[in-house]
């Protein structure tokens, strides 16, 4: 695997926009999600009622985490599961183990789980010697593949054909080496045969949880494979992780969060599994795991409690913000070096890994606003994105050029006069250098990142204040 | 306690401070005490029971499963035997012990092979037995419990549902009410250990964004309504 850091953004994302493939596998999501998310949403007069509806129910939780987190906590336990509380990965990472090393566990299968990479559990069991295996398809690839994923619900989306076919060849060793794996469906039996032996097999399985439940102490998975039902079925242990924001009060809110979550995310009315689980096998139950273990994680979210950031706390990764964002559309997932990219990671990240870390992300936006307009719980990311970018600057972590620059502006914009005789004197003097380019700038000094990719515009010499006030005198005068 | 968990309460308390505490206690308790569905979608209310019955049909059919209905429960082991035909699959199924689904008389359907009890590996086929149908979305709502494995919904290449007509209600919150019981109630009622909302066969569009049946649950899913059954369970 390569180094997967945030500090790399720029670099990454360079190399991303001049990777053929990459580009060929992000074809295929631009068309697929935007398209199938709007056809839901005209399908359902009640949908943007919903996310009203969605959005006051996340929000009313933020403010009440604590008291939801412990009703909770008390309702797992009286329906005779476990709850374990980590403030960290590595808390995370122990609890799990220990759980795994009680039953003695060689094999361990996972639903695709965010919390799961966040807390990077599946180096951490292999190190331990117990192997994890990913059962979601797209999960599965890329762990065949060793990367981490590139997108929040779809994680092998950079990944052709071709390249799943050499890993499959590469690992599944056991396969005639010439048989045919040219078309997808040869793809997907080969998968679904290897993964049901690793699921009769798995001692302990591992998924995320889309919701916690405080009514009833049930965690609520959303898949559309099944593979996370039988990850949780068939072993003797069934551990869930989950962030501690998950929680939600009722089986009404989340019943109304499930409306809103498929058709962001996929396009569907309603995931093919939307399933219910509390605590253990019962008496007279002929399947089921015997014991029901949930890890909730912090991990810096408690911190964002009473913080300008809190509203990133009402995410329910349906990955729509990824699925609409023109910078995540260009560069892909990996860029980002982040386990949560695109605009949700831009502003989630910093949290997480710290702004020092993570400094680019929050910057790589134009703010278009597309991302805060389909947001199922109406986060508004721009913004932000945008208190990131002045913490940036309160906290000195931006290179001294930018600091400089914008300090210089912040005195001009204070002076209109100043300011007003500045922009004359900019745009008369790029006008001149435009009219040798025909109109276009090649190369600009101190905006070399900007011309270094593509010609900048030239003005038309005036600027936009005194042709407006150069129009009003001319329609005052009939 | 652990100490985690004292950690991340305390960082929590930080954040709230200022927060009314007694107004935010009463105030949680009474949503946690609330039994209503916030806004349930025009589509999820259907006229009439006829109405119902075609809504759910083409939703579920939109979501690639199949349907059929018969009249009463002794028609089902034809209906299941009609479906496997028609597919080239095995006369061999798995079903549910559930008490239920007796009144078929599978045993005078005898090219059929029934095995009662959970899905084990090697089981092509599995009938099972709805708990709800929910209009909204052409959804089955299957609970786990002695009669009613849940490996017969996810093992089986071919999974067949057996769903009374009098069971297919409006909105999914309708299908838990039942099975909440009232905030008074408190910590005695417990949800099954499983409640499964399946709408359409298992899917994937994890390779190159196009979608596939049959990922690692069943790749088909048959739903037989059946018009004239006792009241639901």
């Amino acid at each position: 695997m390569n180094a997967f850091s945030p500090r790399d953004f720029k670099a990454n994302a360079l190399r991303a926009l001049a990777d053929p493939d990459l580009q060929r596998a992000l074809g295929n999501m631009r068309q697929g999600f935007i398209e199938r998310r709007r056809s839901a949403a005209a399908r359902l007069p009640e949908f943007d009622a919903l996310r009203d509806k969605a959005r006051d129910i996340k929000q009313h939780v933020i403010g009440h985490l604590d008291l939801y987190l412990e009703a909770f906590e008390k309702s797992v336990v009286a329906n005779g599961g476990t709850v374990h509380w980590a403030k960290d990965g590595t808390q995370a990472r122990d609890i799990i183990l220990n759980i795994c090393r009680l039953v003695g566990a060689e094999t361990v299968t996972k639903g695709k789980s965010m919390v799961g990479e966040e807390i990077a559990i599946n180096p951490f069991l292999e190190a331990n010697g117990i192997r994890p295996v990913e059962t979601d398809l797209g999960e599965y690839i890329i762990q065949l593949r060793d990367e981490p994923p590139s997108h929040i619900i779809a994680p092998a989306i950079h990944v052709n054909k071709e390249q799943i076919a050499d890993a499959f060849r590469k690992h599944h060793r056991d396969l005639a080496p010439e048989r045919p794996l040219t078309d997808r469906g040869a793809l997907l039996s080969e998968a679904r045969r290897a993964l049901r032996e690793r699921f009769l097999a798995a001692d302990v399985g591992i998924t995320g949880a889309n919701f916690l439940v405080a009514e009833t102490g049930s965690t609520i998975i959303v898949t559309n494979e099944g593979n996370g039902d039988l990850t949780q079925t068939l072993p003797r242990i069934h551990i869930v992780i989950a962030g501690i924001e998950k929680v939600v009060p009722t089986l009404d809110d989340a019943m109304a969060l499930v409306r809103v979550l498929a058709r962001s995310a996929t396009g569907q009315d309603m995931s093919v599994y939307t399933t219910i689980s509390t605590g253990g096998k019962r008496e007279g139950d002929l399947d089921g795991p015997e014991q029901f273990h949930v890890v909730l994680l912090d991990n810096g979210r408690s911190a964002l409690i009473g913080s300008e950031f809190q509203e990133v706390l009402r995410c329910i990764r349906c990955g729509a913000c990824l699925n609409h964002c023109p910078v995540y559309g260009s560069v892909g997932g990996h860029a980002y070096g982040s386990v949560y990219p695109g605009p949700i990671g831009k502003v989630l990240t910093p949290a997480l890994v710290g702004l020092g870390e993570a400094r680019d992300l929050p910057n790589a936006s134009t703010f278009c606003g597309r991302c805060e307009e389909v947001c199922p719980v109406r986060i508004p990311l721009p913004k932000l994105m945008r208190y990131w970018r002045e913490r940036e600057y309160t906290q000195k972590l931006s290179p001294p050029r930018t600091r400089w620059a914008i300090r210089l502006w912040a005195f001009g914009a204070r002076l209109p006069a100043l300011y007003h005789f500045g922009a004359r004197l900019a745009a008369f003097w790029l006008y001149r250098r435009g009219k040798k380019g025909g109109g276009r700038i090649a190369s600009l000094r101190l905006g070399e990142g900007w011309t270094r990719f593509r010609d900048f515009p030239a003005p038309q010499g005036k600027t936009f204040q005194s042709q407006w006030r150069g129009a009003r005198r001319h329609r005052a005068a009939p | 306690m652990s100490s985690a968990r004292d950690t991340i309460f305390a960082a929590l308390k930080a954040g709230y401070r200022g927060r009314h505490e007694s107004a935010a206690t009463v105030g949680t308790d009474a949503h946690l005490a609330r039994r209503a569905p916030h806004l349930v979608p025009a589509r999820a209310k259907p006229e009439n029971r006829k109405a119902a019955l075609a809504q759910f049909t083409a939703m579920a059919e939109e979501a690639s499963a199949t349907v059929a209905r018969v009249h009463t429960m002794i028609e089902v082991p034809g209906a299941v035997a009609d479906f496997l035909r028609a597919h080239n699959l095995p006369m061999r199924a798995v079903m549910a012990p559930d008490p239920f689904l007796d009144a078929a008389h599978w045993e005078r359907r005898r090219t059929l092979e029934v095995r009662k009890g959970r899905a084990e590996p090697f089981d092509e086929v599995g009938i099972s037995v709805a708990w709800r149908g929910v209009v909204e979305t052409g959804t089955i709502v299957m609970l786990s419990g002695a009669n009613t494995p849940t490996t017969l919904n996810f093992l089986p290449e071919t999974e067949i549902v057996v769903l009374p007509a009098d069971r297919v209600v409006g909105a999914y919150e309708e299908a838990l009410a039942p099975l909440r019981g009232t905030a008074e109630e408190g910590a005695k009622h417990t949800l099954p250990r499983v409640v499964n909302f399946i709408t359409g066969p298992s899917r994937s569009a994890d390779i190159e964004q196009h979608l596939q049946l049959g990922a690692h649950g069943p790749r088909r899913l048959h739903i037989i309504i059946v018009d004239d059954q006792a009241t639901p369970a």
